[in-house]
């Protein structure tokens, strides 16, 4: 079997072995990346030097003895939101075009000291916002299964590039669904960690408390050695968690759901709006837990509805401050400094002409919610509108150990169908917001394709703030079950490229 | 009746020092106006008396001894300014003629 189709686990145990070495697996993906990336356009920078440079420093390093983890000279592709000195970093926006970040996020430097070999950045939606990465301000990517079809969002270049078998691993951040949504369209997994269970530092902020960077990968057990290699308390972000990291990967390995509680959510599996082949595939799984020992009960949450639209006023409102930031005058672009312009003209016209559609949306609309007059109304309500979600997530977790659902009402959908919709392009993270809103831990794992166009569809599974290692178990058990029935990963059912 | 007219638009443009033209304006006018009318659902939902999160978990804030540490130079802080001179971030006018 070529490198491309190994998992990370089989990678890193060959790579440690010395029975291929980094630089050999670098070349294997680059050369992959300089056949597909004409089509799927996962990337938004490729520097075959700088990752050759990596992976040459990475077997070196295991040549010198050193004790490197099991994801040692793997290669990973980078989502372009988390800063890294060797490569441009620009959140898919004009307003960072070109910029050179002088230092490494934390999720960076951790990827590096783990021997983690970067192979690019990832497309994205401007700044995290979107569900399609449509949003880029450089070009849309496309989802490997049906070119044709958005690769979901905001995080679709990392997904499209682990789809694609660009690369075994990948980054991501989840800030409304973010990461399991994306992975959910393209047939892989994809975890957003509890909430400050991976650090925030230096990953350019959208909505500060919503965000969480995760991994994706093809298989549950390449998901959980990524989040093990970037988890952990970071002094850097003052809300990263004092805590030990959940034992993922132990969970990853011993998938068993006999003797647990599962909850479906009543309120997402009655479908209103969702693709009957979705509804289908979920049921059937939620059978499949059933038959593998769980106990299935119906959980009722039903201010989840609510949750859509507290999130399109908690997340805007916090983008509107964050992104204050980009003011012309420190790093990234500046527009019509004519030496006779004050610096508050400059400043507008630079963010006019550097902010995509969506953002200036996005800016506006926090910019309203927040204002004197309305900010009772809108954002306060909002925030108690999350305390409710949180407590009805309490509830729920007293009768049960993890939630499900499906993770997004729909597959992938056309390129260009809901690009000047935003309403219903928001509607594409009905099921993943309300773990964003309380910071518990969510999974995507693929259970089956759609009947309707034979799209990918995802099983989400949600646990309690800090039950990440929960995700994996219920994720491992259902990834072992369907593939035996399946005879392989969904992903091998997917058209060659 | 719309939840927004095109005049606050241009208001909140000013507010959030985004420089758009008059088609920008009316085309933002009736997408936030939208979007604001779906989102104000949020009052549906019974709240008077649950107090507000701001955040998902319950942390307190963090401090760290008051200590020197490593930090960028100059050279690495200015790295990507759009104008520098003399080691400091040059700037357009901040105070109006009149001043």
């Amino acid at each position: 079997m070529s490198l491309i189709r190994k998992t990370a686990a089989e990678l890193g145990a060959m790579i440690a072995a010395g029975e291929v070495s980094a630089v050999e697996v670098a070349e294997a993906h680059l050369d992959r990346m300089a056949e597909v990336e004409p089509q799927v356009k996962a990337f938004l920078h490729v520097d075959r030097e700088t990752t050759l440079g990596q992976a040459r420093a990475v077997d070196a390093r295991l040549r010198a003895g050193e004790k490197l983890g099991p994801l040692a000279g793997v290669p990973i592709a980078h989502k372009d939101i988390f800063t890294t000195h060797d490569m441009p970093t620009t959140a898919a926006s004009k307003i960072l075009e070109g910029w050179r970040p002088p230092y490494d996020a934390t999720v960076t430097r951790r990827l590096r000291e783990a021997g983690l070999v970067i192979l690019g950045k990832t497309n994205l939606d401007e700044f995290a916002m979107g569900s399609s990465t449509e949003n880029s301000a450089y070009h849309a990517t496309h989802n490997p299964w049906d070119l044709t079809r958005v690769p979901g969002g905001s995080s679709g270049g990392s997904s499209a590039a682990v789809a694609a078998y660009e690369a075994p691993l990948a980054t991501g951040t989840d800030t409304g669904g973010s990461i399991r949504q994306p992975a959910s369209v393209t047939g892989i997994v994809g975890m957003k960690p509890t909430y400050g269970g991976s650090s925030r530092y230096g990953l350019i902020a959208f909505a500060s408390s919503l965000d969480t960077p995760g991994p994706f990968a093809r298989n549950v057990l390449d998901a959980a050695l990524l989040q093990e290699v970037f988890s952990g308390h970071d002094p850097m972000d003052s809300t990263s968690i004092d805590a030990p990291v959940p034992s993922v990967v132990e969970a990853a390995r011993h998938g068993d759901v006999s003797g647990m509680r599962i909850g479906v959510v009543k309120e997402f599996a009655a479908g209103e709006g969702a693709q009957a082949g979705v509804l289908a595939r979920f049921n059937e799984t939620v059978q499949l837990l059933e038959s593998l020992g769980a106990k299935v009960v119906e959980v009722s949450c039903p201010a989840f509805a609510s949750a859509l639209p507290a999130y399109y006023l908690i997340a805007p409102s916090e983008c509107s401050s964050n992104l204050a930031r980009f003011d012309a005058m420190r790093y990234g672009l500046r527009v019509g400094d004519d030496g006779d312009r004050s610096a508050e003209e400059v400043m507008a016209l630079t963010r006019a002409a550097g902010f995509g559609p969506e953002v200036k949306r996005r800016i506006m609309l926090g910019t309203y919610a927040l204002s004197s007059g309305y900010y009772d109304a809108y954002y306060g309500q909002a925030q108690k509108v999350r305390t409710v979600i949180s407590r009805e997530f309490e509830a729920a977790f007293h009768q049960v150990d993890v939630l499900v659902s499906p993770t997004t009402p729909t597959t992938a959908f056309p390129i260009g169908e809901r690009a000047d919709d935003p309403m219903a392009m928001y509607l594409a993270d009905l099921y993943t917001i309300p773990s964003n809103l309380t910071g518990n831990a969510a999974i995507s794992v693929p259970c089956g394709l759609a009947d309707e166009d034979g799209l990918p569809v995802g099983l989400q599974i949600m646990a309690p703030v800090l039950g990440d290692d929960r995700c994996y178990r219920v994720g491992a058990a259902v990834e072992q079950a369907l593939e035996s029935r399946w005879g392989g990963s969904l992903l091998a059912k997917a058209p060659a490229l | 009746m719309s939840a927004i007219t095109r005049d606050e638009v241009a208001h909140l443009a000013r507010l959030s020092r985004l420089a758009l033209t008059d088609d920008e304006l009316d085309h933002y006018a009736t997408q936030l106006d939208a979007i604001i009318e779906s989102v104000a659902k949020v009052a549906e939902v019974a709240a008077e008396d649950v107090p507000p999160s701001s955040h998902a978990l319950p942390l307190t804030n963090v401090f760290r001894p008051d200590e020197v540490r490593q930090s960028l130079t100059p050279e690495q802080a200015l790295s990507g300014a759009p104008a520098v001179e003399d080691d400091r971030f040059r700037v357009p006018r901040i105070l109006g003629e009149e001043a």
